[in-house]
């Protein structure tokens, strides 16, 4: 048997207990008729424009990400135990960022190094003393977990910035409901289709105090060839909420406003899927044409909710990642509930030696790097890739962090020699407001199509699968 | 809505517009073609000057051909208003608009783009044109049909609305232009079979022979055909027709919004200064001066609906 823990099969061929159901379905299923549905899905997914842009192609590329119809499924006991797991590291992640941009008192206690912070690229001095409503810094949060065993989940991410993903969450359900409404029958599969409402729920309750009746929430998009922009306009459809741009936008008395046919109309909350750096030329990158001039002056001011807060990006960063586990129990006071991966911070000498000593075995990312680019995967490259990595690593050792390749669990997919194990991670979405922290009961499987493989990210030939975690 | 929305519908529907009539354009210029041996590069020239792309043309081509000219109407990307170009673009100003879209219409502009696409990979040849053009004219119907039966009657569906009868009332309008003096009184000598297949074609370019027949029989009168297209009032592509709704949608959106621009007082001055008076007074003031400054005026007045309903900063 394989290294692997396989989340459908025991080691012996048998099917663990969550995916009962869908081993009896799968059996009793004829292999051509799933062949046809998986096509039909592709179709649908087409059609509907579930595409995603792949960066460096050509313009308006636009590509599936491969749907695999065998679901994942989560057992509502594991559930509980991740469920816990993230809300403590989420409610971990907003204290941390709401005291590193003001009292700094972690640094003061010596469990984080100062340079850590004010060295980093992602710190934004200019939220220094700045409170968002609620003290909530995070209010969409993407936990990337991967297993290794039966209870064994490590956090590999926290993506506390612009989390992607979600808009797959819910259309691999409702692909899967229309192919097979029938395995839903048999099996108790959790809902997750109140995503966008409780999105807009969870948004509207972060509403700054100038906002008069319902606030009025809106999604800034960088525009139809970014390479999430189905999922921008997919929430903001389903939310009922307009989809701008920063030239739909302007600061207008003291308000973002957007130009709406009747003129202006301030935005109370600004569900932005556009990174820090461009979210205002004014403040940040001068040459950017995606944000709008002095929104971050307007936020300062109170004039308008921006999610997630600017300046977030330092709690997902990988070298402060290293420093979870000491981040959790100093703001929780408890032991963290899930763990992280080891990691080496190559800024540190003696680190860097081991890193540097073990290549060929490690995984090595970049420190603001993400979506599976330029990182090492010691296990599969070529000593050519090794070598010219080993210069790059020398060459700015900072930049680098260093992780153990995990064996990550594999779930099937219906490849064409029947069902083939492949591995996978999990990325359940996270709502924060005043009113709570928010879960819902699924997430986004990505699986390695390719055998072997560890990579699960889209841009790198990943594909995803629906996924259920089952009622108690 | 945000301007910016207001001005993808617009544009997403004038483009779906477009790419209807040139198809309709190209199969009567094929037509013609085949029809009149002789002069065909004279024909496919007044084919490509209809759809405003005979400068265009120029740049690429010395000496017009048919292949190249059905080329260049049809999938050229260097040609902005070539069918695949401006499918293209309804289709990027529909994932613009996206959320002001029902599901229906939506599906139905991205698989036009994906179908149009795959056929337009290659040159289409001569064989294949017909089933080519047959399918941008259906794909053109489907989405009305999704748009018409699937979307709220509010300020969305005024703008698919205006953009559709703006593009369609310039269209007609070009045809006209282009091909005005075969329709002028010293052209009657009335019964030689060339004016005959002249006339036909205008009236095909527009897809009106059937109705012009239900209205006006069987015998082609090029004042009658002039009447039609200009002056008709049930005639879905006639100038009075396409004002006349152009007319109302702004009236709804005043309503709706309760305020106007004056783009909503520019139509109705539109309206009355050409289409509230008879052919042969059209023809008395010279059909060619009319339909131009009918153009010019109808530029303008499209200018005026995208500062009014702040479709740019």
């Amino acid at each position: 048997m394989s290294d692997y823990f396989d989340e459908m099969f025991n080691g012996d061929g048998s099917l663990r207990g969550p995916y009962e159901e869908i081993g009896r379905w799968f059996n009793a299923e004829d292999a051509s008729r799933l062949r046809a549905k998986q096509r039909e899905a592709e179709e649908v997914f087409r059609l509907t424009g579930i595409t995603f842009n792949v960066y460096g192609k050509a313009e308006a590329e636009e590509r599936l990400i491969p749907f695999d119809i065998v679901p994942r499924v989560i057992s509502a006991r594991e559930w509980q135990r991740l469920e816990r797991g993230i809300e403590q590291r989420v409610r971990a992640i907003n204290a941390f960022l709401h005291d590193i941009y003001h009292r700094q008192e972690i640094v003061r206690a010596g469990r984080v190094p100062a340079e850590m912070i004010a060295g980093n690229e992602a710190f934004l001095p200019q939220m220094l003393g700045v409170s968002p409503p609620g003290q909530v810094y995070t209010h969409i949060v993407g936990v990337d977990l991967v297993r290794t065993g039966p209870d064994e989940f490590f956090v590999l991410e926290d993506n506390a910035r612009t989390p992607s993903g979600v808009s797959y969450m819910l259309e691999n359900r409702e692909t899967m409901l229309k192919m097979f409404p029938e395995l839903f029958g048999a099996t108790n599969v959790r809902n997750v289709s109140d995503y966008p409402r409780s999105l807009r729920r969870s948004l509207a309750a972060c509403a700054p105090t100038c906002a008069e009746g319902e606030p009025t929430v809106a999604v800034l998009t960088p525009g139809i060839y970014n390479s999430a922009y189905y999922e921008h306009a997919f929430l903001a459809d389903h939310m009922a909420v307009e989809l701008v741009e920063g030239h739909d936008l302007r600061v207008v008395d003291g308000r973002v406003c957007m130009r709406t046919t009747k003129g202006y109309k301030p935005i109370d909350v600004l569900y932005r899927r556009v990174d820090d750096d461009f979210l205002d030329p004014l403040n940040f990158n001068p040459d950017s044409a995606l944000g709008v001039p002095g929104i971050l002056d307007v936020y300062r001011a109170g004039g308008i909710t921006i999610t997630n807060a600017p300046g977030t990006g330092i709690a997902d960063d990988k070298a402060i990642y290293s420093y979870m586990p000491e981040i959790v129990e100093f703001y929780t006071g408890e032991k963290p509930l899930l763990q992280n991966v080891p990691t080496w911070r190559c800024s540190d000498p003696e680190s860097l030696s081991y890193v540097l000593d073990n290549l060929s075995d490690l995984v090595v990312k970049e420190v603001h790097g993400s979506g599976g680019y330029g990182m090492l995967i010691g296990p599969t490259a070529s000593k050519k890739e090794i070598s010219a990595f080993r210069d790059k690593l020398k060459s700015r050792p900072a930049n680098y962090i260093a992780q153990p390749t995990l064996s990550l669990s594999t779930v099937p997919i219906f490849a064409r020699s029947g069902l083939a194990p492949r591995h996978v991670d999990l990325r359940p979405f996270v709502l924060v407001s005043p009113e709570g922290i928010k879960i819902t009961p699924g997430g986004l499987t990505r699986v390695a199509l390719k055998k072997g493989s560890l990579v699960v990210n889209s841009s790198q030939g990943g594909g995803t699968k629906d996924t259920w975690v089952l009622e108690d | 809505m945000l301007g910016k929305t207001a001005g993808g519908l617009f544009w997403m529907f004038r483009y779906l517009e477009r790419a209807e009539n040139t198809a309709r354009l190209l199969e009567t210029g094929q037509r013609m073609a085949l029809t009149r041996t002789k002069n065909s590069a004279e024909e496919w020239g007044s084919v490509l000057k209809t759809a405003g792309v005979l400068d265009g043309y120029h740049a690429k081509y010395d000496e017009i051909s048919k292949d190249n000219a059905v080329d260049w109407v049809l999938r050229d990307a260097d040609n902005p208003s070539s069918i695949k170009s401006v499918i293209k673009q309804a289709r990027d100003n529909a994932r613009l608009v996206r959320t002001a879209l029902t599901h229906d219409v939506w599906s139905a502009v991205n698989a036009t783009w994906m179908q149009i696409d795959e056929v337009m990979k290659r040159r289409v040849n001569e064989r294949d044109l017909p089933a080519t053009l047959e399918l941008i004219r259906q794909q053109a119907a489907l989405v009305r049909g999704a748009t018409l039966g699937t979307m709220l009657r509010n300020d969305i569906f005024d703008f698919t609305r205006i953009g559709t009868f703006v593009e369609r009332a310039d269209n007609t309008g070009r045809i006209l232009d282009v091909k005005y003096y075969v329709l002028l009184p010293t052209a009657f000598s009335v019964g030689s079979s060339l004016d005959n297949i002249q006339w036909e074609s205008i009236l095909r370019s527009v897809g009106a022979g059937g109705g012009y027949r239900m209205t006006h029989g069987e015998k082609t009168r090029p004042s009658d055909i002039a009447q039609f297209l200009i002056l008709d009032q049930r005639m879905p592509r006639s100038l009075r027709f396409c004002c006349r709704k152009i007319q109302e949608n702004l009236s709804y959106l005043k309503k709706d919004y309760g305020f106007a621009g004056p783009s909503c007082e520019a139509s109705n001055a539109l309206y009355e200064k050409y289409l509230d008076q008879k052919i042969s007074d059209i023809f008395e003031f010279g059909l060619h001066e009319y339909i131009q400054d009918f153009l010019t005026d109808l530029g303008n007045l499209s200018c005026q609906i995208e500062i009014d309903y702040r479709f740019y900063e």
